[in-house]
């Protein structure tokens, strides 16, 4: 593999990864605070990537009679803070109407993963349902330069998603090391049954648990839409699939290791994909996870615990 | 008196037993087993207004001539619901029932191939128009189709690569999850090797089902020096795929198969897609000759371009006139006719269809010409050339 082709992988990787960094981030963060699963997550990223596209379209004037004539670039970014506004409103209300009762009644937590199962196959459905299997085509905000540096080439947008992925990354860490709400956070992982003794509002630190998760999903559906412009209901099940596994391996219930995580397995799945027939890219890149799980089994930063579900 | 009641009686009634062995005079009864309900119902009506089109201009124009004699054809139109129990019950009455010489439909391959059976076992010539599974005529002397095979697409396109473009070295992209792509990724490859020689594909590319990005094939794709990427895919593949390639450099022509005649294509691509060939059946755009007056008749009386069902029915029809024509002569006994009808289905040679031109073999496919269309500047799908194996 020559010097060129590496840097190419590289980069690739680099864009694949940040997508599996930023949906990472909604499990791990959930997980941290309330020890569950949330396998809903991978669909709040179809959701937040569905919004992104009727806000944007909209803004665009395809429906009747409306347009504001703004230029592209700027309603892509008032696509993505839309976007992230109301996506944290869809996994607020899913906490609220699905998870909240069952946390108020004692369920056990087995209980709750599968209401969040249910929730995801709710989500892909009611889409499914309501707009069609027709597949959507999300519309070029962004002028896609190519650029070509010694024989790299890289557009605008796979610059803005490595760029905006590491920007995240900075931002939550910050949140969670630096502000009394990240201390809460911080806290209620460490132990759940103190914090609230201490008068810490539990209820309001999981909705924000739940706000930070889902903007950042909706980020990530935004930008993946941006990337691959192809809309269906079933989008997010696989990545979100993946990107759980990249929560896992990054050591679940820790931001650093949802993005270490997340990059690791774009590395993994472009590298494996660049060497071999990509044929084999899944067995191969998920028999080295299972190794390295296997050896390390709490993941790359994750701290051994009592009960993991 | 009685006795020669009954005995006139029974002559008749063995007339009529006998007479599905003969036949009215002067008529030439074709069976239409088509989707006219169901999932499909408009695959019914294209291949419908199609034969009313033909079928009014042969008998306007006072019948069709067979040897020193004239006939008038009657086309049957049955509605076999695009169910495929109902095609081969519907190709039975057909059969039976109604004694035609022959049948054309079923479309879709999920009817064709058990009503392909159904004539086989009676010996009745049929011509599937749309039906591009290889099972539809295998081992049945009897069926016949009037479009090419799915795999046959790989040699047309491989030769369109190397005769368009001068395309000494080729990349293929493909599903390998899926058995379309797979097929005509792998008669490609062996059509472009046999071609420019053995190691001239230099990427064979594969993913699976449901993947994103493909950014690693193609980085490798991009730096392989191949002149032409082939990617066989469908229509929500095809602009990842195109938009991906672009990002990492690739600046040299794709190609596709007919998976990419969709009219979904262009709403996902957008600009992407424009500029790009793929082989198919028939283009409505930019036809020549015989192809633009029927899409001109067709649109002057129904209000709407055909589709390719529609074009291939319109040869269909006509492959069966010339099979008749063929025989050099009716003898009125069914059974013989539809063997003579068969026989000479195979032996047609270099035959002008609007679709192509069509060769038989007694395999009962066409060796015939592909179309390849590019994607204008306007998205339309448009005629480029029509390309043979």
């Amino acid at each position: 593999m020559s010097f060129e082709i590496f840097f190419q992988n590289l980069l690739n990787a680099l864009q694949w990864g940040s997508f599996y960094a930023l949906i990472a981030l909604g499990y791990t963060m959930v997980y941290g605070v309330l020890l569950l699963i949330n396998f809903a997550h991978g669909d709040i990223f179809m959701v937040g990537a569905y919004i992104g596209f009727f806000f944007a379209t909209l803004l665009m004037g395809k429906y009747a009679g409306f347009s504001t004539g703004l230029p592209p670039a700027v309603i892509f970014g008032l696509t993505v803070l839309v976007t992230m506004v109301l996506t944290a409103g869809v996994g607020v209300a899913i906490e609220r109407i699905a998870y909240r009762p069952l946390r108020r009644k004692g369920a056990s937590r087995l209980y709750v993963v599968i209401t969040a199962l249910m929730c995801g196959l709710i989500l892909e459905n009611g889409n499914l349902a309501l707009l069609g299997a027709s597949r959507r085509n999300f519309p070029e905000l962004l002028p896609n330069t190519v650029h070509n540096i010694a024989g790299v080439t890289f557009s605008n947008v796979k610059i803005l998603v490595i760029v905006t992925t590491i920007l995240v990354f900075i931002l939550l860490e910050t949140i969670v090391r630096k502000t009394k709400l990240g201390m809460a956070m911080r806290a209620i992982s460490y132990d759940r049954m103190a914090v609230p003794l201490m008068g810490i509002p539990v209820d309001t630190v999981i909705v924000f648990t739940f706000i930070l998760g889902s903007s950042m999903a909706a980020l990530a559906g935004v930008l993946f839409a941006t990337a691959y412009p192809v809309l269906e209901p079933y989008m997010g099940a696989l990545v979100g699939w993946k990107a759980f596994i990249a929560a896992v391996l990054g050591g679940i219930g820790e931001i650093r290791g949802a993005f270490v995580g997340g990059f690791l397995l774009g590395f993994v799945e472009i590298f494996v994909a660049a060497l071999f027939p990509s044929t084999l890219r899944d067995l191969i890149a998920f028999s080295i996870l299972l190794v390295f799980l296997s050896i390390k089994p709490t993941g790359i930063f994750g701290i051994a615990r009592a009960t993991k579900i | 008196m009685r006795k020669v009641a009954i005995f006139t009686m029974l002559v008749f009634l063995s007339a009529f037993a006998v007479a599905p062995m003969a036949w009215s005079a002067d008529t030439i009864k074709v069976g239409f087993n088509i989707p006219l309900t169901g999932d499909i119902p408009k695959v019914g009506e294209c291949s419908k207004y199609a034969a009313e089109i033909r079928i009014a201009e042969i008998n306007g124009a006072g019948g069709l001539k067979v040897g020193d004699k004239t006939y008038k054809l009657q086309f049957i139109y049955e509605d076999n619901e695009s169910k495929a129990e109902s095609a081969t019950s519907t190709a039975l009455k057909l059969i039976t029932q109604d004694q035609v010489l022959a049948i054309i439909g079923p479309q879709s391959s999920k009817q064709a191939i058990p009503a392909g059976e159904v004539c086989n076992a009676s010996k009745t010539p049929m011509i599937s128009p749309w039906s591009t599974n290889p099972k539809t005529t295998e081992n049945r002397p009897y069926v016949f189709r009037a479009c090419f095979l799915d795999p046959f697409q790989g040699p047309v396109v491989a030769k369109f690569a190397s005769e368009e473009f001068q395309a000494k070295k080729a990349a293929v992209l493909y599903d390998i999850a899926s058995d379309y792509p797979k097929g005509l990724a792998e008669f490609f490859k062996e059509a472009f090797e046999k071609m420019n020689g053995p190691g001239s594909v230099v990427a064979f590319e594969t993913f699976t089902t449901k993947d994103k990005d493909f950014s690693a094939q193609l980085t490798k794709i991009t730096k392989s020096g191949a002149d032409v990427l082939f990617t066989p895919q469908y229509y929500d593949e095809v602009p990842l795929i195109v938009k991906q390639a672009r990002e990492l450099g690739w600046n040299k022509p794709i190609l596709g198969s007919d998976s990419w005649g969709s009219a979904e294509l262009m709403n996902l691509c957008g600009d992407g897609c424009k500029g790009y060939y793929f082989s198919t059946h028939y283009a409505a755009a930019g036809a020549k000759g015989a192809t633009k007056d029927f899409i001109d008749k067709y649109t002057k009386k129904y209000n709407y371009v055909p589709d390719d069902v529609a074009a291939l029915t319109w040869d269909a029809i006509n492959l069966l006139c010339e099979a008749i024509k063929n025989t050099g002569g009716l003898t009125g006994n069914i059974d013989k006719d539809r063997d003579a009808v068969k026989d000479k289905l195979t032996q047609i040679k270099d035959f002008d269809g609007i679709t192509g031109k069509m060769t038989f073999s007694p395999g009962g496919n066409p060796t015939k010409c592909a179309v390849i269309v590019k994607i204008s500047d306007k998205g339309e799908f448009e005629f480029f050339k029509s390309v043979c194996p």
